[in-house]
């Protein structure tokens, strides 16, 4: 089938031919453009050379004729098959009723300035949300810490599975590889000055203190955060959450208070799990580039770190725990449309909780230096 | 181009097609035939494999045995290029609309012709305007989400997307499921609107008594991995196998029976 074409061989005589589809008359839209008809010109078209024509075609072939007839000219069609001249008809048809309705307005597209006060507005608007969202949630833990019988453990359980349990290698092998890689860069260092002993302080303090509670936070944000976000978030755009609410289940108290209460249990336990193989990858790496043995190693370690080290780092954990599982929350019930919105929500929890995680753990630091521990 | 000058009679040739689901069989020998420009409908109870028979159709899944023939290709073993320039040919409407949540319903309906021609986007804004003013929309809808949308007019926005290149064959997957029944009227005449205006050969899977009576040319009936019956509905109405019989018996098939002969 050929391309379509349109061919103007006297200036009263138009010969379309060719298949006007919407696949072959992407080459003809300048050739049309370029046809003009002097006013009051009785001008003829002769479409029996035309072999398709469909929609599209019949659009551009409309718009045609009706530019030239607006321009002054008469043009009459002529040899047009007759389903071809029924599907002109129906476009005619459209065009005319569509006459009356207005256009749509399209707003101009946002300067810097607007997107940057939507952006504003957007953030202030989210944390008033998410502060509102951890007061509800607030609210039916008391409640339910009134009532225990409410509790519901089989979630609970479940989410201590999911995410302390489930998560051991991985927290357990990046602690791991974690500490071997601060004993061996401070070996270097150490090794200069003959101080090789002290790599037990450098990485018990450095492991216990702050790696082992960030590591295992970024860790669960983005593998238990996520999957809170996620599952909350296809449940609010399936409608499961509303069905919840009718049926007279507080979603915040089935789908939300277990996460918290679950990784409040499970995160502590998760960041000692992560001190014991941070602290056994220095040792490793000790030994092996410090020739510092285990039974050295631990007796330096027990001098010193102390207790308060140890409780420093895991008296973070019910803080994380909250921000991971509460933004996680947030963010999916925060969905509304779609499978992208389900995307870009979890995006957003993970990036959130991480964001929230570091910053908090900063304000710890501040805290705790002030406090001379 | 043979093909496209010369159409074969039937449309839609399905001859002695098998499919399992592990032990599950869910067709056992199914021989159908769509002729050109009917309205073809596709009834059984569920889990009679009408949705895996229409998946089948359109390449979405493969029969374990027998063959297809659309549009006078084969699909078993079909080629990459071969299944595209196919799949140019048929516009699918799915149960749920199949709508992507991420563009705008003028973006969705216009998208097959930006993915496979070379127009300008001012002129596929104006033709997919076009589309969905045919099946029945206002123009603002065109600028939302469909999550925005109901359910009504979610079907036709997805209509109108499958009618984007002008198909000749066009699938619907229970077209007015879950509509309130003026919308569903509207989907009747718009079906056969269509099928007059363009000549298309319409395939549909429905359990939408009205919709058979006043619509479907051809009805057939799936049952037990088989085809037990095909006809137009008065036909079907004299048949006997229980199959049959229970879309005929009910209190809802004598009113939409009793229905049609008031209007006749």
């Amino acid at each position: 089938m050929q391309a379509a074409a349109i061919a103007q061989p006297s200036p009263e005589e138009l010969v379309l031919t060719g298949s006007w589809t919407a696949r072959d008359i992407a080459g003809i839209q300048h050739p049309l453009a370029s046809i003009r008809l002097a006013p009051h010109t009785q001008a003829r078209a002769d479409g029996a050379g035309m072999e398709a024509l469909d929609t599209a075609g019949a659009w551009v072939l409309h718009k045609l004729l009706q530019r030239l007839r607006a321009e002054g000219a008469t043009v009459a069609l002529s040899g047009l098959r007759p389903e071809f001249a029924k599907l002109l008809e129906v476009v005619a048809q459209h065009v005319a009723e569509q006459a009356g309705v207005p256009a749509l307005i399209t707003p101009p597209p946002a300067t810097v300035l607007e997107h940057l006060g939507h952006r504003a507005a957007d953030s202030w608007e989210q944390s008033l949300a998410l502060l509102s969202f951890i007061g509800e949630s607030a609210i039916a833990f008391a409640a339910c810490l009134t009532r225990p019988a409410r509790w519901r453990w089989r979630p609970i359980l479940f989410n201590i599975r999911s995410a302390g349990i489930n998560a051991l290698p991985i927290v357990g092998l990046l602690s791991f590889l974690l500490g071997v890689v601060v004993s061996y860069q401070g070996a270097a260092q150490l090794r200069q000055y003959g101080a090789n002993i002290f790599v037990a302080d450098l990485v018990g303090l450095s492991m216990l203190r702050e790696f082992a509670p960030l590591i295992t936070a970024i860790i669960i944000a983005g593998r238990s955060g996520s999957a809170y976000a996620a599952q909350i978030g296809t449940m609010a755009v399936t409608e499961e959450i509303d069905a919840m609410r009718t049926i007279g289940i507080a979603p915040l108290e089935l789908l939300v208070l277990p996460k918290v209460i679950a990784l409040l249990v499970a995160l502590p336990l998760l960041i000692v799990f992560a001190d014991v193989l941070g602290v056994f990858g220095g040792m490793v790496m000790a030994r092996s580039q410090l020739d510092v043995g285990f039974g050295e190693f631990l007796d330096r370690f027990i001098k010193a770190v102390s207790v308060t080290s140890y409780l420093v780092g895991i008296c973070k954990a019910p803080v994380f725990a909250v921000i991971i599982s509460m933004v996680g929350c947030f963010q999916g019930f925060r969905t509304h449309g779609g499978a992208d919105s389900v995307g870009r929500q979890t995006t957003r929890s993970v990036v959130q909780s991480i964001f929230l995680v570091i910053v908090a753990d900063a304000l710890f630091s501040v805290a705790f230096s002030a406090l001379d521990l | 181009m043979d093909t496209l000058a010369k159409p074969p009679e039937n449309v839609i040739e399905i001859s002695q097609v098998v499919t399992r689901f592990g032990e599950q069989v869910v067709h056992n020998g199914i021989d159908l035939a769509v002729h050109r420009a009917e309205i073809f409908a596709l009834i059984g109870g569920s889990g009679s494999g009408k949705s895996t028979l229409l998946r089948e159709m359109i390449l979405l899944q493969q029969p374990n045995e027998g063959s297809i023939r659309v549009l006078g290709v084969v699909l078993k073993d079909i080629s990459d290029d071969a299944a595209l320039a196919l799949r140019l040919r048929w516009g699918v409407l799915f149960q749920h609309g199949g709508l992507f949540g991420s563009l705008t319903v003028l973006e969705n309906v216009g998208l097959p012709l930006r993915e496979h021609t070379q127009l300008n986007d001012k002129l596929i804004d104006e033709i997919a305007a076009w589309k969905l003013a045919m099946a029945g929309l206002a123009p603002k809808v065109g600028a939302q989400y469909p999550s925005e949308l109901s359910g009504g007019m979610l079907k036709r926005a997805s209509l109108a997307r499958a009618l984007a290149l002008d198909p000749e064959l066009l699938f619907l997957d229970e077209p007015t499921a879950g509509l309130d029944p003026t919308s569903a009227a509207g989907v009747d005449e718009l079906v056969l609107k269509l099928r007059d205006l363009f000549g298309l050969t319409i395939v549909m899977i429905t359990h939408d008594l009205d919709l058979l009576w006043q619509v479907a040319d051809r009805v057939a009936v799936l049952g037990e991995g088989r085809v037990q019956g095909v006809g137009s509905m008065t036909e079907l109405s004299q048949m006997k196998p229980p199959a049959i019989r229970q879309f005929f018996d009910g209190p809802r098939g004598r009113a939409a029976h009793e229905q049609i002969e008031h209007k006749n």
